[in-house]
């Protein structure tokens, strides 16, 4: 725990307990919150006078799978457009309840990249208005992100159709199939 | 223009728009809820180009994923790479040299021109200027051949390394680019000439998609779109990088917000890049275009053959890649369409751990039901082309 700006002290100052770490890094300033009334800590950040982090500029989300627990972080980007500053804050969230507060009442463009990483990581958003898959399409099955989602699992949408005749070659059909068993995954 | 007071009794029609139109370069679809020719509301469906971006970097060495960056946002492929490159020396810890950095920013400049020369050359002509779409093409061509000769490639050039860029500058460099900078000035005059006082163009630009400037920032973009809006916020002046707190430009901002304002700003934003370009080139220092750092350089090539050490260094860094020390980091730039963020996370290996872009044009898709909301279906081919939505940043 290291801590050497006036800002980030003045953030534990007003968030207490809230803040379970802050800490500079890389010329970066990272502040690591509980995911409790997420919400309300996001909106002090937002319109606190000496703070003002009035810009969200980035939503995601990282999967420490097997690495750190809890398992997974959700990291927003903040920007304040007047001082000048940036801020990351990293939310810790355990696998066995996936889900945060969601931020879309207070900027609406958090729709968006809220979707984005329940599409990719099957992150829940409590509250949030609209929570569809953005960039992959309703059927989809599992959440590739993950890094227990293998990267060379295929799920075509519309299935595959069978190439018979002389000249086909099966090598990569195989492997998948291959793959697809030792998974036990049925698609 | 805004419709009003429909005479007739109509009922509300849904219709869909994409995802493969005529009128809308990239692929996407608009689930529009009409009444008569107004629209009520508009739902965005992306994800039509997803091919798994951050996945597949997770797969790659760090200098292996400097190819993929091409492939996000293609028109102006060279920022992609120089962002990328500068996550990745942030997290090392690496100045590059300051021959390096000012390459870098002619690079970007003449990318951000080449960007925004796309993007308004194709919204005019969707608004049948096709002579304007063709004089903004041939500039763009001639951005193009510059940056052909220089990285070998027209799109995906591949130009920057981490910790450097690939070569110096060709011979002749600077000649060439003040040379096609004087047709380009020429040709946006003509541009002008077609379009400032053009009726059609003015009634269809002109209050269509406005978006308040307390929306657009509640919409978190970023770009011209934002500008456009009056918010004066530019990452090169926000959060100066690279040697842009050296050179003297200034952030074209707009008032009302509607698809005009967008558009002068990006027409400005081009100027001001020349001006950019032209100052870098008349500072450009002599010295290296690499850092000092065997860890993250390949050896020359007469090490290579000549040397077992030399030919170990460059196995090593092929094969194991660049090893990144543990840690993660955000850096943005000024992109084309605003700022691109790239989040890296390392593990301490020779791959990426989470590589995360910031796509400014995913976000201002985010944003486009409500720019739409309440004019003409027509409305959507200006405002979609002043978003510029590119598919390969869009959905990764």
């Amino acid at each position: 725990m290291s801590e050497t700006s006036a800002e980030l002290s003045h953030i534990r100052e007003k968030l207490g307990p809230k803040v379970l770490d802050a800490l500079q890094a890389q010329g970066d300033e990272v502040l690591c919150l509980d995911r409790g009334g997420l919400r309300a800590s996001f909106l002090v950040l937002k319109e606190d006078g000496a703070l003002g982090y009035d810009f969200l500029s980035d939503i995601t989300a990282v999967d420490y799978w097997q690495k750190k627990e809890p398992r997974f972080e959700v990291v927003y980007q903040l920007v304040s457009l007047g001082k000048r500053r940036r801020l990351r804050v990293r939310v810790p969230v355990p696998e066995s309840d996936p889900s945060v507060e969601s931020l879309t009442p207070l900027w609406r463009g958090a729709n968006f990249l809220e979707r984005e990483v329940w599409d990719l990581f099957g992150i829940r958003f409590i509250d949030h208005p609209d929570l569809r898959r953005v960039l992959l399409y309703e059927e989809f099955q599992g959440f590739p992100l993950r890094k227990d989602y293998p990267v060379n699992l295929c799920q075509p949408r519309v299935p595959e159709r069978k190439v018979e005749g002389t000249f086909v070659d099966e090598r990569s059909h195989n492997k998948l199939l291959r793959l697809k068993k030792t998974l036990g995954i049925k698609i | 223009m805004k419709a009003e007071n429909p005479e007739l009794p109509v009922e509300t029609m849904e219709l869909q728009m994409g995802p493969s139109h005529p009128a809308t370069h990239g692929t996407i679809k608009f689930n529009l809820k009409l009444e008569g020719e107004k629209v009520l509301a508009c739902d965005v469906e992306v994800g039509f180009l997803h091919r798994g971006f951050d996945k597949s970097c997770e797969q790659a060495t760090w200098t292996q994923v400097i190819p993929y960056t091409d492939r996000l946002n293609y028109a102006s492929s060279l920022i992609n790479n120089v962002g990328y490159a500068m996550a990745v020396e942030k997290l090392i810890g690496a100045q590059t040299p300051p021959r390096c950095q000012y390459i870098r920013v002619i690079i970007s400049e003449l990318a951000r021109i080449f960007d925004h020369l796309t993007c308004c050359g194709m919204a005019a002509s969707e608004l049948g200027a096709i002579t304007v779409g063709f004089y903004m093409i041939e500039a763009r061509e001639l951005i193009m051949r510059i940056v052909e000769n220089l990285t070998g490639a027209r799109l995906t050039v591949t130009y920057v390394r981490i910790g450097g860029v690939k070569h110096d500058l060709p011979e002749g460099f600077a000649d060439h680019v003040t040379q096609t900078f004087k047709t380009i000035r020429q040709l946006l005059g003509d541009c002008e000439r077609l379009l400032s006082r053009n009726r059609i163009f003015l009634d269809r630009m002109s209050g269509v998609g406005t978006i308040s400037r307390e929306t657009a920032l509640s919409y978190c973009l970023t770009g011209p779109l934002l500008r456009g809006s009056g918010v004066n916020y530019d990452v090169r002046k926000a959060f100066p990088y690279l040697v842009y707190d050296q050179l003297d430009f200034e952030v074209p901002l707009g008032s009302k917000g509607d698809n005009y304002d967008r558009f002068l700003c990006r027409i400005r934003e081009i100027e001001q890049s020349m001006k950019i370009v032209d100052q870098a080139l008349e500072k450009l220092p002599v010295g290296p275009v690499w850092i000092d750092d065997p860890r993250f350089v390949l050896p020359e090539k007469e090490k290579v053959y000549g040397s077992i050490e030399g030919l170990m260094h460059h196995f090593k860094i092929i094969m194991d890649g660049i090893q990144v020390p543990p840690g993660e980091t955000y850096f943005a730039v000024e992109g084309g369409n605003g700022e691109l963020g790239f989040y890296v996370v390392s593990d301490g290996g020779g791959k990426p751990y989470r590589l995360r872009v910031r796509p400014p044009c995913f976000i201002a898709m985010g944003a486009f039901h409500e720019m739409i909301q309440g004019y003409m279906v027509a409305d959507i081919i200006p405002t979609f082309g002043m978003v510029n939505m590119i598919g390969g940043e869009c959905d990764r």
